[in-house]
């Protein structure tokens, strides 16, 4: 489930809010411009990790467990270096843009 | 949003009866429901067809859906006779001898000139050693982000976070349009269209299978009302193995996993292929932990960069998936990777109700497959080729019919419909379901028993749903969620009681074996009462491949 976003690392550019299959998050309105949205329905996270991949500033941690909150703190999540690693993996942040062509799917596939 | 300059007036909002004001109303010749694979495919080509085209997404067009979340292989077969003829016999067996091999013809060339399409724009095919594009997956985040961009640069207007809720038909029961609300904005909207594309995905009940919470059959119960019946619903049952605390449902790389007991013996003839029901039987009364040790550490590098979401889990829970045993759950994915769904009456992927198209999930896809798909290919491959044939269907369709006025009815009935019951509490309800269609010893293993059991409390939950007062506009997206996955288990349930013998992924306890008398394909449909019919399943070529009389 989504866990949290990082108010030092967010810009508040509300990619988040957009991209969200589940619209999980909100955007805070009014005066507070750059402020990093709330996760305001959590329950509804489906744990997909696309908030992820899309947030350009890595600003967000989605914790793998699906049904409870864990709770972890912004700390433990930068030590061990999981802010943006799955955009990383993908290929979409700069310095990795090679991982978005190295599928090797092909390869697994060829023994059926 | 307003009017698109030039269209046609828009129905008035009494003429509608939603008795509140509509915050937005658009006029369109193809309005597509649902952003996936089909849908942006079935946009794309409806707008290259010249159609005005809007396209409405309950998430987001690009990130929503099972696609976006997690990437799937293709069913993409080289132009070579021997090639195809071993890709189509390669599932004839599993499918139990239901598909068509017309369809698989149609979409093979289909998916190839798609997949090629892709390449074409951009997508970022890998390369082997030999210096080839490799074509036969996709990443999920990668595709889809292309699919959306595709879709603006062919014109078409995109509705993000606005589902729809039920469909709108003319006097004379055609499919007009569609009404639904606008969750982040407020308020609801409505566009009249010519014809529409039901691209709303398959039903996988909010189990958390990975990109799923968005599929909760809707676009099967709008059609339904409309008045479109369904196909292939008894082939519903896939459950997709995931870590027991985690979400993700892909299973191909649990081909190198051993799966043992809590004291550590394997377990017999649990398997991802080919024994995945000896997995849930044993989870039903004991965990079990799997382990990937089958895999040569040679292909650990390989298996991460084929699927960087699969490690998701395993890296952020600080488990070594090769060398350390952890739980596992099988997650139902109902009609995602089952095969039932909207039954199509020609290859428009017409449904039977003029001005409904259906694709990708949301059409049954017994004509590629029959009566199984699980892991692999041929959903992706359905879901391009019959999203490109209906967003053309219904392009020619809305050029046919002409500017005509029409006299528009909503045809939303549970949870819409003013009823004289409480309203549907759609949390309670949603569990109410759950608890028929999650269970191995219901929905996996089946029984004449636990089949009509579980419909007499279904059938029971649905007249008090189809009598609920209408929901509050903030609650009638779940409501109306709730009312749809009642219905798909309905139908379910019902085809899978009428299916009197095992074959594809319908398996009955009390009828193990395949009945050679029932090569038939079901049709499904009602909503107060459900009907279920046999039809002749197409012709098959006979062995040697010489006849060829089946593609109708
Ligand atoms: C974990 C996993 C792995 C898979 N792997 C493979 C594979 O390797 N190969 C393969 O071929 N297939 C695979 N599949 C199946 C494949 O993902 C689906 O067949 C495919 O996504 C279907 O495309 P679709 O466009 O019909 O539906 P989806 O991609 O599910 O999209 C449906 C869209 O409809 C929208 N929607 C839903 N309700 C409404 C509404 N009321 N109003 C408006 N919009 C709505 C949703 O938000 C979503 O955007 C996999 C599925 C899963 C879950
Ligand atoms: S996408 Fe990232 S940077 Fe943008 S608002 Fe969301 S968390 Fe902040
Ligand atoms: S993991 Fe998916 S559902 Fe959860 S907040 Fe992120 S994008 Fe939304």
């Amino acid at each position: 489930m989504i866990e949290l976003i990082s108010p030092t690392r967010c810009t508040g550019c509300n990619i988040c809010v957009s991209i969200c299959p589940m619209d999980v998050f909100q955007a805070v309105g009014g005066q507070a411009k750059g402020a990093a949205p709330t996760i305001a329905r959590q329950a509804d996270c489906q744990t997909c990790f696309l908030c992820e991949a899309h947030c350009p500033d890595d600003a967000l941690y989605v914790a793998p467990d699906a049904e409870t909150v864990t709770g972890i703190a912004e700390d433990a999540v930068a030590a061990a270096g999981l802010f943006g690693s799955y955009r990383r993996a993908i290929g979409w942040s700069t310095g990795h843009r090679d991982n978005r062509s190295a599928d090797q799917t092909f390869r697994l596939l060829a023994p059926h | 949003m307003a009017n698109a300059p030039g269209a046609p007036a828009t129905p008035s909002v009494s003429s509608l009866a939603f008795g509140a004001h509509l915050e937005a109303h658009l006029d369109a010749d193809v309005l597509v429901l649902g952003g996936g694979p089909a849908g942006t495919w079935a946009a794309i080509a409806a707008a290259t067809a010249g159609a005005r085209t809007i396209l409405a997404d309950k998430g987001f067009c690009g990130t929503s859906g099972a696609t976006a979340a997690s990437g799937t292989t293709l069913w993409y077969v080289d132009p070579d006779p021997a090639k195809r003829a071993a890709a189509k016999a390669a599932r004839e067996g599993l499918g139990g001898h239901l598909a068509d091999h017309g369809w698989m013809d149609r979409v093979l060339d289909r998916t190839h000139a798609a997949v090629g399409q892709l390449a074409d724009w951009g997508y970022p095919f890998p390369r082997d050693a030999d210096g080839r594009d490799r074509r036969v997956s996709v990443q999920g985040p990668e595709y889809m982000r292309l699919m959306r961009r595709r879709v603006k640069q062919a014109g078409v207007t995109i509705l993000d976070h606005c589902p729809a809720l039920e469909l709108l038909v003319d006097d004379g029961g055609a499919v007009a349009g569609a009404a639904g609300v606008r969750r982040q904005k407020g308020g609801r909207w409505a566009v009249r269209a010519k014809a529409v594309v039901i691209a709303t995905g398959g039903c996988a009940f909010l189990s958390k299978a990975l990109g799923c919470n968005v599929l909760t059959g809707d676009g099967l119960l709008m059609a339904a009302e409309a008045g479109a019946d369904l196909s292939g619903m008894e082939f519903s049952n896939a459950y997709a193995i995931a870590p027991a605390f985690g979400s993700v449902t892909k299973t191909l790389l649990y081909q190198w996993a051993s799966f043992t007991r809590a004291d550590g013996a394997v377990i017999p003839g649990a398997a991802s292929k080919g024994g995945r029901s000896v997995i849930a039987r044993v989870l039903a009364t004991e965990p079990v932990y799997a382990r990937l040790d089958r895999a040569e550490p040679e292909l650990w590098a390989a298996m991460r960069q084929a699927q960087p979401n699969f490690f998701l889990p395993f890296d952020r829970a600080g488990i070594d998936p090769f060398t350390q045993r952890f739980p596992v759950t099988l997650r139902l994915e109902g009609t995602v990777r089952g095969t039932g769904g909207l039954r199509l009456v020609d290859e428009t992927c017409a449904t039977a109700v003029p001005g409904l198209f259906a694709a990708g999930d949301a059409a049954s896809r017994e004509p590629i497959c029959g009566g199984f798909t699980g892991g692999g290919s041929h959903n992706a491959a359905w879901a391009m080729s019959s999203g490109h044939w209906a967003g053309q269907g219904a392009a020619d369709h809305a050029r046919a019919l002409g500017n005509g006025a029409r006299n528009l009815r909503r045809a939303g009935g549970a949870g819409l419909r003013e009823g004289k019951g409480a309203s549907i509490d759609a949390a309670a309800l949603t569990r109410a379901v759950q608890a028929e269609v999650f269970p191995y010893h219901i929905n996996y293993f089946r029984t004449e028993e636990g089949l009509t059991g579980a419909l007499a409390r279904l059938d029971r939950l649905w007249s008090n749903a189809a009598g609920a007062a209408p929901s509050p506009a903030d609650g009638s997206l779940r409501a109306r969620e709730a009312a749809a996955m009642l219905a798909t288990a309905r139908w379910m349930y019902r085809s899978a009681l009428a299916r009197t013998e095992s074959r594809g992924m319908h398996r009955r306890l009390d009828h193990a074996a395949l009945d050679p008398a029932q090569r038939h394909l079901l049709t499904v449909g009602g909503l107060d009462e459900v009907h279920v019919s046999a039809r002749p399943a197409p012709l098959h070529p006979d062995p040697s491949g010489a006849t060829r009389e089946l593609a109708a």
